[in-house]
């Protein structure tokens, strides 16, 4: 793979103790937590001027507006965990550490791209922070994030297996299949369900009996937990302590946290299903704005601290756009390279 | 506009009689569909149609027998063949074709048709359809193919040989790779008088009349059609000779070596350097032959001439060669040719040697492209090494056609055959 | 040879699932009742005290669940063995195995491959009727990125599995119901075998039989049928259905120059279609007589007897279609 630039910090390289119960409110961490949800904010806000311009194609589903979810529940994680999550999945990418060159260059279809520019927005994968996609069929990543899980119990390795999916999975068999045998075999997995309110177009009230995700899990015998997914250290908080019990050895534990994306489901959603009062009414949440507001008025926050903020996320995308576009393309003889590990592993 | 000729379907084929139409006035007929069946020398044959209309005049009756080239078939404008969809001629002599009527606009454009042209205009030559004609015409029988398996049809194909001819044992009756390998075997191996009835029967009770026409077709249309040229070289044969005393010394008579095995393989080997003389020139294009499959003239007693072929001449020993050699002289003059033998040899070799010729000019015999002619072997005065010695020798020449090859590459075969003849132990 | 045993398809495929959990210790084996229960069709009987739960693992009803599962085991660095109970029930985790296990390396640009071994039972003649008779193995091998193996034999019952064990992506192994309570005899140093060729188990020269798992011995009594009409059969053991050993079939149908492809699965759409297809591409020429194929008849299997067994490719079919290719 071509020479790529330095991934910016996160989480992993922080130096935090991932594993601590609580989090460590500190003014540097609050300040990397804002960091992170406007770094989220930035690149996608790119993709989705990049996508007008026909550099990203396919579906791109933005997490604007769950920013929050993502960069406080990445928190809890350490290098031995291993994230499953969906094909809203860039914030998750970006929080966990995946190079955001290496991000943009897979939305652009690049060789460079972290999945060799096959997966595109949807599929993001990424075997040095453990990111296992990416995955596109709604609750067709619970099982895995069992099976990492139980891999990690019967081979007595630290770390669990975090696995983000939206309310809409809650419908599908493989949420409650996947809850009960997480349970059943008390296995180290984090549910953490982004409950932005719409399957799609089809808003909860639609879909399910029971619209208390958590409630589900907790009837599997899951621990489970509804933080308020807009804000971001409520969220460190819970996945903390969620994550502090799974490493104890208690099995598996839910959180659902209750959140909104500002924009459409995909770039071509006419948003017929919610209006915009609605929508209004969630942007008063706004993470990002909640942070920031909440940091200026403790005094934490200097314009001069934003301004540096701004200029090192503007750097970064801009670095991260100017890597995509200098990507190549893969070889069409190698269209197949892929399909068996003994070709992929050829060269 | 066209029309259809008795085609000639061999060379020796002057005339065919016309056994069954297949098609009637007004059909429709497309290059490629077969129109008739056509009695020749060697059988039943279907032809079929090169060039595509609708049957205007059927100018042959059933039965009779017309030259190869006569118009048996006028493909007509479709107007013009409703016209003359008249019953087909019966019997001999073919009527004297009647003029075709005049294109009539008028008459097939109906009240639809276009706007009557203006005066002084002449009249576009496109015909109108004629759609009652045409519909009320039986419909033509569609050419039967012959059923034939994928593996039949290439290996017939490598043979040369006609997946018509065959009985079919496999699916449906269709031929099967296995019916071509038996009749190729069965060709080889069992004599099939039937086939080129004038040639191909036994000597004895040979027609010799017929034999000396089916010939005489044959020299005529070679030196008709053929444009020979004629190259000769005289070759000395000590080297032969004497490895021919040699080898022949411990041998009873009748196991003895002769002379022409070691020119019929010095023949195949040349033609293999030199495979241009060695195959077939027909429709305008030369086809090399499957093999060296030599005509070995052999004369008749009563006037006769006969060339079967020794198949695969390159591969035999010079042994096994001397054998076929008796073989075949012993069976053209006791019976018991195969068909095989007669219609295959991909090239001639004619030797007058022991009638006293000293140089052969050959007529090619069609549609091969080559007769290699060998003279008496002589005592002849060569200068070897500038010194003047007797040696035996012989002339050989080439017949060829010059369609194919030229002089130049005649000469270079005949040097590469003499070389041969230089080192019999190799032959 | 001395030292032959006496085993059937059972007891070799138990003897191939033990010997990899005691070679491996990434090794177990997942699915439903193959524990306590001793297996469905009591394959995994006794391995349970041998090895305990948590490598002879129950699991729920949950058959995405528990695929999933194995998925994800396989990519954090277990070997597992799925066992789903049926083939029938392998439609409850279609989307494990065809979205996932098949997808993810090529997703990934080659980051996460799937070391992921899948049995299941397959086939029909048990009175089982429609939704436990499906033969969808053909089905599979449609597939990229799944290797698809149908055992017939007991070496290859017995052999199959380590070697796919070994193999870095997903492969799937179908059992034919009818095969489990055949005996026979193995050699004692039967082992690991390869999974990639097809494999003459008779010589012929007429017309070749191209079958596979429990048609094999279908397609094998129609041979000796055929020699008492002097009609000499090959007869080639597919045993893999993905990626096809188009070499070795059509190596034997360009001597024999004709074709049955005999499969339990429908006719439409079906692997013997497929099969049918490679030999038009690579003997076309070669052949005497169109392909003809015996398959399942297309309805859901029946339960009475007489009709599950009109539903099913039959030896008298399998005679018939090769006497028509030989114009008989």
């Amino acid at each position: 793979m071509s020479e790529r630039p330095k991934a910016e910090e996160t989480t992993l390289e922080a130096g935090e103790d991932f594993t601590a119960s609580r989090p460590h409110l500190s003014r540097a961490h609050l300040l990397d937590l804002l960091h992170q949800m406007l770094r989220i904010r930035r690149f996608e806000d790119r993709c989705a001027e990049l996508y007008t311009y026909e550099k990203i194609r396919g579906f791109l589903h933005l997490y604007d507006g769950e920013e929050a979810v993502a960069a406080g529940a990445m928190r809890a994680l350490g290098p031995d965990d291993w994230v499953v999550a969906t094909y809203r999945e860039h914030g998750h990418a970006l929080a966990r550490g995946v190079p955001m060159p290496e991000i943009m260059a897979e939305m652009f279809g690049k060789a460079e791209g972290s999945s060799r520019g096959r997966g595109g927005s949807m599929h993001i994968f990424d075997r040095a922070h453990n990111f296992l996609g990416g995955n596109a069929i709604v609750g067709g990543g619970l099982p895995l994030a069992v099976g990492i899980g139980l891999a990690k119990r019967m081979r007595g390795e630290p770390g669990l297996a975090a696995c983000f999916f939206g309310e809409g999975a809650a419908a599908e068999g493989t949420f409650h299949e996947s809850l009960n045998l997480a349970a059943l075999w008390k296995l180290p997995v984090l549910f953490v369900c982004e409950n932005n309110q719409y399957a799609m177009g089809t808003a909860l009230r639609y879909s399910e009996s029971e619209t208390a995700i958590a409630k589900k899990a907790e009837s599997y015998r899951v621990p489970a937990a509804a933080v308020d997914g807009m804000d971001v250290v409520a969220v460190e908080a819970a996945a903390r302590s969620a994550a502090h019990a799974i490493r104890a050895g208690g099995g598996p534990q839910f959180l659902e946290a209750a959140t909104y994306r500002f924009r459409a489901h995909s770039m071509f959603d006419a948003q017929l299903y919610r209006d915009k009062a609605e929508v209004e009414q969630w942007r008063a949440k706004d993470p990002i704005a909640r942070l920031r507001g909440w940091l200026e008025e403790s005094g934490a926050l200097h314009a001069q601290d934003l301004e540096e903020i701004d200029s090192r996320i503007e750097a970064e995308v801009a670095e991260a756009v100017a890597f995509a576009e200098a990507g190549t393309w893969e070889p069409v003889e190698d269209l197949t390279r892929f399909v068996h590990s003994a070709a992929a592993r050829r060269r | 506009m066209g029309e259809i000729r008795m085609p000639s379907l061999g060379a020796d084929m002057e005339s065919g009689r016309l056994a069954e139409w297949l098609v009637a006035p007004g059909d429709r007929i497309a290059r490629g569909d077969v129109i008739a069946v056509v009695e020749t020398q060697k059988g039943a044959i279907e032809i079929e149609a090169f060039e595509g209309g609708t049957v205007g005049r059927l100018e042959v009756a059933e039965g009779q027998t017309v030259p190869v080239g006569a118009p048996i078939l006028s493909l007509e404008e479709p107007a013009a063949a409703a016209a003359a969809a008249a019953p087909p001629p019966s019997g001999a002599p073919a009527p004297t074709p009647e003029p075709a009527p005049a294109p009539a606009p008028e008459r097939v454009s109906q009240p639809t048709a276009a706007p009557p042209a203006p005066e002084g205009v002449p009249q576009p030559a496109v015909p109108s359809p004629a759609p009652a004609a045409v519909e009320a015409a039986p419909p033509s029988r569609a050419a039967e193919r012959v059923r034939a398996s994928p593996a039949a049809r290439r290996l017939a194909q490598r043979f040369g040989m006609d997946l018509a001819a065959l009985t079919g044992s496999g699916p449906e009756d269709a031929v099967v790779s296995a019916d071509v390998r038996r009749a190729r075997e069965a060709e080889r191996q069992a004599p099939t008088p039937e086939r080129r009835a004038p040639e191909a029967g036994r000597a004895r009770g040979l027609d010799l009349a017929e034999m000396r026409k089916a010939i005489a077709a044959a020299m005529a249309r070679s030196k008709r059609e053929i444009p020979h040229f004629y190259v000769a070289t005289q070759v000395d044969l000590k080297a032969a000779a004497d490895w021919l005393a040699e080898t022949n010394a411990a041998r009873p008579p009748d196991e003895r070596m002769l002379m022409g095995a070691l020119f019929l393989k010095a023949t195949a080997k040349a033609l293999l350097e030199h495979s241009v003389f060695n195959g077939t020139f027909e429709d305008g294009s030369a086809r090399p032959g499957d093999g060296v499959h030599i005509g070995t003239a052999v004369a008749i007693r009563g006037g006769g001439l006969i060339a079967p072929a020794i198949h695969d001449c390159d591969r035999l020993s010079l042994d096994a060669l001397m054998a076929r050699m008796r073989d075949l002289v012993a069976r053209v003059r006791g019976g018991g040719l195969r068909s095989s033998e007669l219609t295959d040899p991909t090239v001639t070799v004619s030797s007058l040697g022991d009638r006293g010729v000293e140089t052969l000019f050959g007529i090619i015999y069609p549609p091969q492209v080559a007769l290699i002619g060998f003279g008496r072997v002589t005592e002849t005065v060569l200068a070897v090494e500038g010194a003047p010695v007797v040696r035996p020798a012989v002339s050989i020449s080439l017949a060829a056609d010059h369609r194919v090859a030229d002089g130049h590459r005649g000469g270079l075969f005949l040097r590469t055959l003499a070389s041969l003849l230089q080192e019999p132990q190799s032959l | 040879m001395s030292g032959m045993r006496e085993t059937t398809y059972r007891e070799c495929l138990r003897e191939a699932i033990r010997e990899a959990l005691q070679r491996d210790p990434r090794v177990f084996l997942m699915g439903e009742d193959v524990g306590h229960y001793g297996g469905c069709y009591a394959v995994s009987k006794g391995l349970l005290a041998e090895f305990g739960e948590e490598r002879i693992r129950d699991t729920p009803l949950s058959e995405a669940g528990f695929t999933g599962a194995g998925i994800g085991a396989a990519i954090a660095g277990m070997r597992p063995i799925v066992e789903i109970m049926t083939v029938n029930f392998s439609f409850l985790a279609l989307d494990q195995i065809v979205n996932n296990a098949a997808t993810l390396l090529h997703m990934s640009g080659g980051a996460f491959n799937v070391p992921l071994v899948i049995r299941m039972a397959t086939g029909a003649g048990r009175q089982l009727a429609a939704q436990h008779s499906h033969s969808m193995e053909g089905w599979y091998a449609h597939i990229p990125g799944l290797k698809v193996l149908t055992p017939a034999t007991l070496e290859d019952a017995r052999g199959m599995l380590w070697t796919a064990l070994e193999d870095p992506d997903p492969v799937l192994i179908f059992e034919h119901v009818l095969l489990y309570n055949r005996s026979g005899t193995l050699s004692p140093e039967a082992g690991p075998v390869e999974i990639v060729k097809a494999a003459v188990r008779r010589e012929g020269s007429d017309v070749t039989l191209l079958a596979y798992g429990g048609s094999l011995f279908k397609a094998l009594d129609a041979a000796e049928e055929l020699a008492m009409a002097a009609i000499s059969a090959e007869v080639v053991d597919l045993r893999v259905l993905r990626p096809l050993d188009t070499a070795t079939i059509a190596a034997s149908v360009a001597k024999t120059r004709r074709a049955v492809v005999v499969d339990e699965g429908w006719r439409s759409g079906g692997i013997s279609a497929e099969i049918s297809t490679r030999l038009m591409e690579e003997v076309f020429w070669e052949l005497d007589a169109p392909i003809e194929r015996v398959c399942g008849v297309e309805v859901p299997v029946p339960y009475p007897a007489h009709l599950e067994q009109a539903s099913l490719p039959q030896v008298p079919e399998i005679v018939a279609a090769a006497k028509r290719t030989l114009g008989r």
